[in-house]
């Protein structure tokens, strides 16, 4: 296909990513990149089969969506239905069994990108050979590392299991609360191994830290733009992953809005459909769709929240920003390091969620005056997750719109890999280098692309290039 | 005459009472029979047809069937398990069951028949029908994808709760349970306290905004597989 006599260079499949994805590099007749497209082809349709169904299945049956986060859309729709029974002011043991379940499912998800997908990356470098650049490679060499992964994914996803029932597909949320609290049992086995996972936590954002610092020079330009930040924040400007109201800032830290309820999210987030993807693109609509795309996930949340209430997370949180001279930072592969800080801050929460003993309340459901209409948010692990329903007086589900994190990165990913294209692509060849580089950029924003396309299938993701007539000059598939 | 019937089911005798069921029977006597249809408040259909035995070498439905002197009742057999089997598959294929949503999921007499009987998948092509869910009426949710059409509640709403809300309509792949009014479910005097909503073996007759107020882990069969507390009778008498 052409477009405009420019060619195009396609890449696919994108692999350690969660979902299927392919890039298309436009180039002009010069042969320079004109443009990068990161298409997803799957289509899903959650948000239509979730219609006709009753209110209080919609937290189990979005759910399925995903088997990496299902959590996250959970609690989302949960808090969507909380708002539904306008039983919003949770009890003190719901509040907290929930964000026990959310913080656990922070902890393994950051655990397991990090761990398992991305320190390949790190650990040997975008240009080795990817016969060793994976997770195998990780465990022959670096068998402590890959095990300490392993071992702190178990312990979140443990901690999801003795909150929601079980690892995956829970159902402890429910509208208006939680269906169980946690047993002292429970509770003390967790606090067995609570201590060996702050310390892997530590070790992990060292080497997220030490890695960024001591690569600065490439990694500061590498598939790096400045951009808007959004995300949840707390009324006193906290990072809160599980709860807050919305705040969006510009590439210099400007306030675009701050403290915004998101019940009214769409006073101020738009989605602008492309033909060539499923994938939506959210834009601030002050801004308009060419300015107002923004990032969102572990960099747009250290950027935008003022403090994190725990204090090594804190102290890491300074030194980041530090980076920057206090200036939003707009590193792409920053992203890593922000996402350990996040996994240190999670691992906090979940030491002091352990020691408070609401968590072993009875008081488990709470519930007001019925609406009709209601929008649930959340920070899931790979940003803001937007779940918005309208209900009949039947109880059930008439609209439904899902914004999810993976698509509120829809534009950075598209830059990020653009940049990237400009930055590595000569000729009109597909080299391993360049093939690794866009991969390492989509990585860094952990996607989900199944998830972002509500979609049917699986991932892999190719690469193409195609010429002004539409002729393919080079396609590549792992 | 004597009260007292003599039979024998897989080679174990049996005294059971004159006049009862071979399920019933074997109830008492602790030897579990699956059954969908069957339900202890209701009298007998012989609907589902899962519970069929050879009785004296002939396939009978044992929620029907009377007991008699020196019976030979076959249950537990392999014949007799695929025959359950490929019934209860076919259940599965007939309707739409989602357990990984269905809010009966863990207390589903359907489901848990499934893990008893060790069916893993349904070899049979799914029909996805086309079918309606009811949510006209305030208190009660008739989700009919997931009806097997066992008539416990049209059972129940006549006999137990004196009402008569529920009927079958239609015939063969058409046949579906109807109200008893124009149009829907709050066309009639259904109300939540109904017996009626008891008994439904599947999330097809649901109480609204209950969901899923039951953990995983305390539901019905999470823990015992369908059919352990008649077992554990027997358990009991052979102390």
């Amino acid at each position: 296909m052409s477009t405009n006599g420019m060619k195009k260079i396609t890449i696919e499949p994108v692999t350690r990513v969660e979902g299927h994805g392919k890039v298309t590099i436009l180039l002009d007749e010069q042969n320079q990149v004109k443009q990068a497209r990161l298409h997803i082809v799957e289509f899903r349709g959650f948000e239509r089969f979730v219609q006709g169904r009753p209110y209080w299945e919609v937290p189990v049956l979005v759910e399925r969506l995903c088997g990496i986060c299902p959590v996250s859309h959970h609690l989302a729709a949960a808090k969507a239905m909380d708002w539904i029974v306008g039983g919003e002011n949770l009890t003190p043991t719901a509040e907290k069994m929930r964000r026990l379940m959310h913080y656990g499912q922070m902890f393994q998800s950051h655990a397991l990108h990090f761990f398992h997908l991305c320190s390949p990356d790190l650990l040997f470098g975008f240009d080795a050979d990817v016969a060793i650049r994976n997770v195998i490679g990780v465990a022959a060499k670096y068998p402590a590392l890959a095990v300490q992964g392993v071992m702190m994914r178990k312990y979140g996803q443990e901690l999801i299991k003795a909150t929601a029932g079980k690892k995956i597909h829970g159902t402890g949320a429910i509208p208006g609360g939680i269906n169980k609290n946690l047993s002292i049992a429970e509770r003390d086995g967790f606090l067995k191994d609570l201590d060996q996972m702050v310390e892997w936590s530590r070790s992990a954002l060292k080497i997220a830290k030490d890695y960024t610092v001591a690569h600065l020079d490439t990694l500061a330009s590498f598939g790096s733009f400045e951009s808007s930040h959004l995300s949840l924040v707390r009324a006193d400007g906290a990072m809160d992953l599980y709860h807050g109201n919305l705040k969006a800032i510009d590439a210099e830290g400007n306030s675009i809005f701050d403290q915004v309820d998101y019940q009214n999210y769409l006073d101020y987030i738009r989605e602008e459909v492309r033909p060539w993807s499923y994938m939506k693109f959210p834009f601030i609509t002050s801004l308009g769709p060419e300015k107002g795309w923004y990032r969102v996930g572990p960099l747009a949340r250290l950027n935008t929240c003022t403090f994190i209430d725990t204090p090594e997370a804190e102290a890491a949180r300074k030194e980041f920003m530090a980076l920057t001279d206090g200036k939003p930072n707009n590193i792409t592969m920053a992203y890593h390091w922000a996402r350990m800080i996040e996994l240190l801050h999670s691992i906090e929460k979940i030491k002091a969620l352990l020691h408070d003993a609401d968590l072993q309340g009875t008081d488990l459901v709470t519930k007001g005056n019925r609406r009709d209409e209601a929008v649930g948010l959340i920070e899931a692990p790979r940003g803001t997750l937007f779940h918005h329903y309208r209900v009949n007086k039947n109880d059930q589900i008439v609209m439904a719109n899902l914004i999810v994190s993976t698509t509120n990165n829809n534009e950075p990913m598209n830059r990020a890999v653009e940049l990237v294209a400009r930055q590595h692509l000569s000729g009109v060849k597909i080299t391993e280098g360049l093939l690794n580089r866009v991969e390492v950029a989509i990585r860094a924003y952990d996607p989900c692309l199944s998830c972002a396309t509500h979609a049917l299938g699986k991932m892999p993701l190719e690469m193409e290039i195609l010429d002004a007539e539409g002729n393919v000059l080079d396609r590549k598939a792992r | 005459m004597s009260d007292t019937i003599t039979f024998t089911i897989d080679g174990v005798e049996i005294q059971g009472r004159r006049g009862q069921t071979i399920l019933e029977a074997a109830d008492d006597a602790g030897v579990y029979i699956p059954r969908l249809c069957a339900f202890k408040d209701l009298s007998p259909y012989g609907a589902c047809r899962v519970c069929t035995v050879m009785a004296n070498g002939r396939p009978q439905a044992a929620c029907t069937q009377p007991i008699a002197e020196g019976m030979v009742v076959e249950n537990d057999t392999e014949q007799l398990k695929k025959v359950r089997r490929d019934i209860v598959e076919m259940l599965f294929v007939e309707g739409n069951h989602f357990c990984m949503f269905c809010e009966k999921s863990g207390n589903c007499e359907l489901q848990a028949m499934a893990y008893r009987l060790g069916i893993a998948a349904p070899k049979y092509p799914y029909l996805n029908p086309k079918r309606e869910v009811d949510a006209s009426h305030p208190d009660i949710l008739v989700d009919h994808n997931r009806c097997i059409l066992c008539a416990r509640c049209v059972r129940a709403s006549k006999d137990l709760d004196g009402k008569n809300v529920f009927q079958f309509i239609g015939r063969g792949p058409h046949k579906k349970v109807g109200v008893n009014a124009e149009a829907n479910l709050s066309d009639t005097n259904a109300d939540v306290t109904d017996k009626a909503l008891d008994v439904c073996p599947v999330g097809a007759l649901l109480r609204k905004r209950v969901g899923y107020a039951v953990p995983v882990g305390k539901r019905l069969y999470d823990l015992e597989p369908i059919g352990s507390d008649i077992e554990a009778k027997r358990a009991g008498q052979e102390k």
